[in-house]
């Protein structure tokens, strides 16, 4: 009762000046916060929004200076997927992605738990030399590589020189399970060798359920990287246009057909749309695995 | 007496045996990644060094060419000196610009109160736009012919830039991208700033010190550590930039591309090469394998020297040890 009671009583009390400048300067700061907010928003929206409008613009419109579609061209899509080759790059990068998510989680897993669970001799020169490996330009060790692919394996113009380095660990992938397993307590780990598991049983059956998060925001980033690719299918795909990405593949398209801004601003969305939509889905592992990069291991 | 020996020695043989078994489960392990960096790392690297004193152009058998390559890439490549430049330009001006305005809009998703999951996720979105996508969305908004940017800045009467088609604007069309795409410095910023302790900040205040005097006293002390990885794994980024120079430069010449089209790089007038595009345009267009691996040592000498940075022994930021 009392504090229903003393409610109203505060409030009749007329604010006293400071209090109220003070209010007034709370607002006046919360206008000036998101007037900045909403001026970076449509600094990274706007983007976005033009290059879909273009996107549904008919191909005589989409040369002049106009903003907004008079007709809305939904067929602009329907002919990206006519293109030939588009939905072989979709297929193909559908494969390295995939496949190539699958190899890393597989390959990185044991690796990223050694470094952070495991006291051994080297441990710590291996894992400077994983974030040296994370650091080199992939241009550092090209020639050498495709001479290796092309030259003696014959493979160049096919996915395998990309697909098949992903079973071996992946540099980035194994620094960021490794900082992610580091944040599992040792407890754990003790109490399942009490009660008699074996290492391989440890990591399957207490450390993999825990760092599930950790495993999404490797996927995910490895994922998004095979999808974002464009140095790797330039080497090894560009002679077999069957092989092509979409990330290659789409500036080509551009070369195809270099005045339908239309089409290619359609092409565009469609290459990035299942990103973002991913992102969407799994917002949470992917913010993680950011800041996880970003804090000390 | 003969008893205790022998269990001595059993347990000694025991321990041994546990030894060798630990170390066999280590490199068992270890194993995927042994494999992947003696073939993908160690090798090619070794390699590397090798055919830059060869002469190779990938059908007659290399041969022994001395330091022919360097002299060739330092005094005779017309390409090196303005990548290089470039480069560092990138690494200088877009690294610093990247990190201010990251941390800038960290602030600000710090302080928005309302709707604050809709703008991170409006300032989040750009960062993961394919990087050959984004490129060509930006060459299409800042073409100076029928790009929505130019047609705004002359509706309001500015004098519109030529970007990715001039020179001197070509650069800074390029930073537009990447500041667009900064929402992963956003993302370690906000969790930075968020972890700075309340208690620093209210001290401050009862001192008496200004918003601008808590943002340098308290704020930047704090967040130090996370500003530093953000400018030496940004300049690593710049120096392997690639990908967004080289579309950039293709879409905005009208080059007709295709398998094996020769491309002028850098386009225009060599001021959006990079040194990763000589390595392409070396090994890959001019088949001088040799010389193209005179560059790959140039970018692995100055990555190298920033990793190293990134990983000293004290104040460095990633430590190996826990």
């Amino acid at each position: 009762m009392t504090q229903v009671l003393d409610r109203p009583v505060e409030l009749k009390t007329p604010a006293s000046p400071a209090e109220r400048t003070a209010r007034r300067k709370a607002l006046l700061e919360w206008i000036a916060i998101h007037s900045l907010g909403i001026a970076a928003a449509l600094f990274f929206t706007l983007p976005f929004v033009f290059v879909f409008l273009t996107s549904l613009m008919s191909d005589d419109q989409a040369l002049s200076r106009d903003l907004i579609p008079h007709t809305w061209e939904w067929a602009n899509y329907r002919k990206v997927f006519d293109t030939p080759g588009f939905l072989t790059w979709w297929k193909n990068t559908l494969i390295y992605a995939g496949a190539g998510t699958v190899l890393v989680v597989l390959s990185s897993i044991p690796v990223a738990y050694a470094l952070a669970k495991f006291r051994f001799r080297g441990r710590n020169l291996s894992l400077m030399l994983v974030i040296s490996m994370m650091m080199l330009p992939p241009q550092v060790v090209v020639i050498p590589m495709y001479l290796f692919w092309a030259k003696q394996l014959d493979l160049s113009g096919t996915l395998w020189p990309l697909i098949i380095p992903l079973s071996f660990g992946d540099a980035f992938s194994i620094f960021l399970l490794r900082q992610f397993l580091m944040t599992i307590p040792n407890e754990y780990l003790d109490a399942a060798k009490v009660d008699g598991c074996g290492d391989l049983r440890t990591l399957l059956k207490v450390v993999l359920p825990m760092a599930k998060p950790g495993i999404a925001a490797v996927a995910l980033f490895q994922f998004f990287n095979a999808w974002n690719d464009y140095f790797g299918p330039q080497i090894y795909a560009s002679e077999n246009p069957a092989a092509w990405t979409l990330s290659y593949g789409l500036e080509s398209f551009k070369g195809a057909h270099h005045t339908d801004w239309n089409l290619t601003m359609a092409a565009t969305v469609l290459v990035m749309a299942p990103v973002i939509l991913v992102f969407f889905f799994a917002q949470k592992a992917f913010v993680e695995g950011v800041t996880l990069t970003g804090v000390k291991g | 007496m003969a008893t205790i020996t022998l269990a001595s020695k059993r347990r000694r043989s025991g321990l041994a045996a546990k030894r060798r078994k630990k170390a066999l489960r280590t490199a068992a392990f270890m194993s995927p990644w042994l494999i992947g960096f003696a073939v993908f790392f160690a090798y090619p690297l070794i390699s590397t060094v090798y055919f830059s004193f060869m002469h190779y152009d990938g059908f007659k058998p290399p041969t022994w060419s001395g330091t022919k390559n360097w002299t060739y890439v330092f005094e005779h490549y017309p390409y090196f000196w303005p990548a290089l430049r470039n480069t560092l330009w990138l690494v200088v001006v877009t690294v610093t610009l990247r990190v201010l305005f990251g941390l800038g809009i960290g602030l600000l998703i710090t302080k928005i109160k309302t709707g604050t999951g809709v703008f991170r996720t409006l300032f989040y979105l750009p960062y993961l736009a394919p990087p050959v996508a984004a490129t060509m969305a930006f060459a299409f908004l800042l073409n100076p012919g029928t790009g929505p940017v130019n047609s705004i800045l002359e509706k309001i009467g500015i004098p519109a830039p030529g970007w990715f088609n001039d020179p001197n604007w070509s650069k800074p069309a390029l930073t537009l991208l990447f500041l667009w795409g900064v929402g992963d410095l956003m993302v370690i910023f906000m969790a930075a700033l968020l972890d700075v302790p309340k208690e620093q900040y209210e001290a401050a205040e009862l001192d008496g010190a200004s918003a601008w005097q808590r943002f340098r006293f308290v704020t930047i002390p704090n967040i130090s550590p996370i500003i530093m990885f953000a400018v030496v794994t940004g300049v690593i980024a710049a120096m392997q930039c690639y990908t967004q120079p080289l579309v950039a430069g293709k879409v905005a010449s009208g080059v007709i591309q295709g398998a094996g089209t020769m491309f002028e790089p850098g386009y225009p007038e060599r001021s959006t090469l990079t040194l990763p595009q000589l390595v392409y345009n070396l090994g890959f267009q001019r088949f001088d394998y040799g010389s193209a691996c005179v560059v790959a040592l140039v970018l692995f000498a100055l990555s190298m020297a920033f990793t190293a940075f990134l990983m000293r022994r004290r104040g460095g930021l990633i430590q190996a040890g826990d």
